[in-house]
């Protein structure tokens, strides 16, 4: 089991929780909504709940519940600019197919 | 792929040991505040042990407010920058308040108001300037909530403060400005029948009829409430606000005056020395069976059964009134569960001995009938607050477990995750499955697996009247909304139509932590099981739907097929048929895509024709008239 990050996510991570001052590191986890069952959540963590899994990559501890953790097993976080956009982008290989918008996928 | 930025946790803040929060009576006569310590509620009093708040105001020039029995002692004295029963004004204008007259004699008759203010909030003229009903009651929370620091020896956190069960809209928002105007936080408005409901630990039963029999001092109030898993419903309301305690002091002192063979009394000083030897006499026969009476030279005695007698007449309107309650709820009096006696009045023995003849069972009197609603309204805040060991009913200002809707193929579709931060209102749109099809069920669910049959279900409706369609036309938004009670109404609306159906359950009611605790821990051992079941059961879903619309399609248009093609797309159907009843969830997708490929042909020419049938033999004109 693990989840992988690119060098430039990881650049943007650390960034963005130094100027937050604070916090563990980030959670990816898995929520049911949208036209295509499930969506990415992507938080600051502040603490560790029970049961959760974490994973250091490039000095980053990525933080999983257990329950998201299968659906996202396998995943690569990047970071990428398309036009005047920016923003995290999940490569999920338990991904059979995503809805119109982008916004959720299922399994 | 959407690209997605970190948020932050939505977690919630880390209680401290105890927070400190107080329940609110504010009555039109009387206030009181409660507060638990050391796991029971107590009523807080004041320096000199006095419990009451007599709800008076007096504004003196260039001072500050008095409030309680100081104001009250200024009612002779200064009665234009007296007021009293503010909460008789509240959330009404100028014009409703005179307009109600008697109902509303103390604004009427006693203060002069800015008539400036006619149609908006009514400001009364007083020496410390205009007061608006708002501000006065906000005084008289101030003082309650000041009291309770001292005592509680804290800040509060966060109130709850009692209404009457009719008070409409307008009346509560009031009620909270009053509130934020001294800086509390409403943690809730709670209806007055329920707080005494609650007093009494009811609202743990399963389910119930409850009558709330409030008699006060001049107004009387019965509500009949339902109780169904841990909610409260009001069923009905009646009452009288002419008729109270003070109606009873009353025909003693007829009494009295007719058998010393005195007239009406017009001089003041002996007025209330009659009316209170009246209410003397009014309290001791609440133990003794006779009563001796000195009145100036007089000297009688009054037994109970004389008073009984003499006090028929109102027993007789206040059994009427509970009569009428009863019977606009459509039910027997045989079907009340409980009678919960609020008001200080319900202390005489003619009345607890009438309302037990009429209901037939005594009714719950052991809280001091004065401190019931306060005390109840003080459960709640504690509970509201967060104080309530984790064992004891839950009544959470987050959601403990998710809250969803069961969708096609026995899935749980979460509307609100579990910890959100309660009240909170989610919608999201659903659509039909079938073609043509007119009502869809709801089935509410709770908890964190995948497949409904592992999660607690709730609740189930049904809405009806969807305008025929086809599949996936119609547009249904369901609203998942849960108050600061946590209690949970779902509505699902069709929207072209505005067609509305909608329930509400309580979804912590039966759940204590262990329980939560238990499904929490399920949902994560059968994590991976539960993604299997997603996953076949969204494949399976995707198949039906194919071959359904493919179904009707044949039917409809199937001599577009030549034979070849018809036997392929019969035989692709027969396999996913068969793999969707047996097979795993990678079979069925293969299979899904191998018959949407040997029919894609058949849909294009359909699609063709019919786009061409639509338009044929019609002028350019005609297709734009008709589009309009």
């Amino acid at each position: 089991m693990s989840i992988s990050i690119t060098e430039a996510a990881a650049k943007h991570v650390s960034g963005q929780l130094s100027s937050r001052g604070h916090g563990l590191g980030i959670r990816v986890g898995v929520t049911t909504t949208g036209c295509s069952g499930m969506a990415y959540v992507l938080e600051f963590v502040d603490s560790l709940e029970v049961g959760d899994f974490v994973f250091e990559e490039q000095g980053i501890k990525i933080i999983v519940d257990p329950k998201s953790l299968v659906y996202i097993d396998g995943t690569q976080m990047d970071f990428v600019k398309e036009g005047v956009n920016e923003g995290f982008e999940f490569r999920n290989p338990n991904v059979k197919g995503e809805c119109g918008c982008g916004e959720s996928f299922s399994v | 792929m959407a690209l997605l930025q970190i948020s932050e946790p939505g977690s919630k803040p880390a209680k401290p040991l105890h927070r400190l929060a107080v329940g609110i009576d504010l009555g039109t006569t009387n206030s009181l505040v409660a507060a638990s310590s050391a796991g029971a509620v107590e009523i807080l009093a004041d320096d000199e042990g006095s419990h009451l708040l007599p709800s008076v105001v007096h504004y003196p020039a260039g001072l500050e407010p008095v409030v309680g029995q100081d104001a009250l002692d200024q009612l002779t004295i200064d009665p234009a920058n007296t007021i009293i029963s503010a909460k008789r004004m509240l959330g009404k204008n100028l014009l409703d308040i005179q307009a109600e007259g008697d109902a509303n004699k103390a604004a009427t008759s006693l203060y002069q108001f800015d008539q400036n203010s006619r149609d908006g909030v009514p400001q009364i003229l007083t020496a410390a300037g205009l007061k608006s009903p708002v501000q006065i009651s906000a005084d008289i929370l101030g003082t309650l909530a000041s009291r309770a620091e001292s005592v509680l020896g804290g800040k509060l956190e966060g109130v709850v403060i009692t209404v009457p069960a009719y008070f409409n809209d307008a009346q509560r928002q009031q009620t909270k400005e009053a509130a934020k105007l001294v800086g509390l936080n409403v943690l809730r408005l709670l209806n007055e029948p329920t707080a005494a409901a609650v007093a009494y630990g009811l609202d743990t039963n399963d389910q119930g009829r409850i009558i709330i029999f409030d008699l006060g001092g001049g107004t009387f109030d019965v509500s009949l409430l339902s109780l169904q898993r841990g909610v409260f419903e009001v069923l009905s309301t009646g009452g009288d606000t002419n008729l109270g305690g003070d109606d009873f002091d009353r025909v003693i002192m007829d009494w009295i005056c007719s058998e010393a063979g005195l007239d009406q009394i017009t001089d003041s000083k002996s007025f209330a020395r009659l009316r209170n030897a009246a209410i003397a006499a009014k309290h001791s026969l609440t133990e003794a069976d006779i009563v001796e009476i000195n009145f100036e030279n007089w000297q009688g005695a009054l037994s109970r059964a004389q008073f009984i007698e003499l006090s028929a007449e109102l027993v007789k309107r206040i059994i009427n009134t509970c009569r009428r309650v009863i019977r606009d709820a459509s039910i027997s009096v045989d079907e009340i569960d409980n009678i919960v006696l609020v008001g200080g009045a319900t202390r005489m023995l003619v009345i607890r001995e009438a309302v037990a003849e009429f209901f037939g069972k005594p009714a719950l009197a052991e809280i001091d009938p004065d401190k019931v609603v306060a005390i109840g309204a003080g459960i709640q805040a504690d509970v509201l607050i967060g104080n309530k060991p984790a064992n004891d009913f839950l009544l959470l200002d987050v959601n403990p477990l998710s809250l969803g809707i069961e969708t096609m193929g026995e899935l749980v579709e979460k509307i609100i995750p579990r910890n959100t931060t309660i009240p909170v209102a989610r919608d999201q749109e659903f659509t039909t499955f079938k073609e043509g099809q007119t009502a869809m069920s709801f089935h509410v669910v709770q908890g964190e697996r995948e497949l409904v049959s592992d999660c607690r279900s709730l609740a189930r409706f049904e809405l009806r009247g969807i305008p025929p369609m086809v599949a996936g036309a119609a547009k249904i938004r369901v609203k998942f909304q849960v108050d600061a009670d946590g209690l949970l109404s779902v509505s699902a609306e069709e929207l072209s139509t505005g067609m509305i159906a909608e329930i509400q359950v309580k979804p912590s009611f039966g759940l204590n932590a262990d329980a939560i605790e238990e499904m929490l821990q399920s949902s994560q051992e059968n994590a991976l099981a539960d993604m299997e079941a997603r996953s076949i059961g969204e494949a399976r879903l995707e198949a039906q739907q194919l071959i359904d619309a493919l179904a009707s399609a044949v039917e409809i248009d199937g001599d577009l097929l030549d034979e070849s093609e018809s036997l392929l797309i019969k035989a692709a159907i027969e396999k996913l048929e068969r793999a969707n009843t047996e097979g795993d969830s990678s079979e069925i997708r293969v299979l899904t895509e191998d018959l949407n490929r040997v029919s894609g042909n058949f849909a294009a020419r359909r699609m063709d024709l019919h786009i061409g049938a639509a338009l044929r033999g019609e002028s350019i004109d005609m297709i734009e008239s008709s589009s309009d």
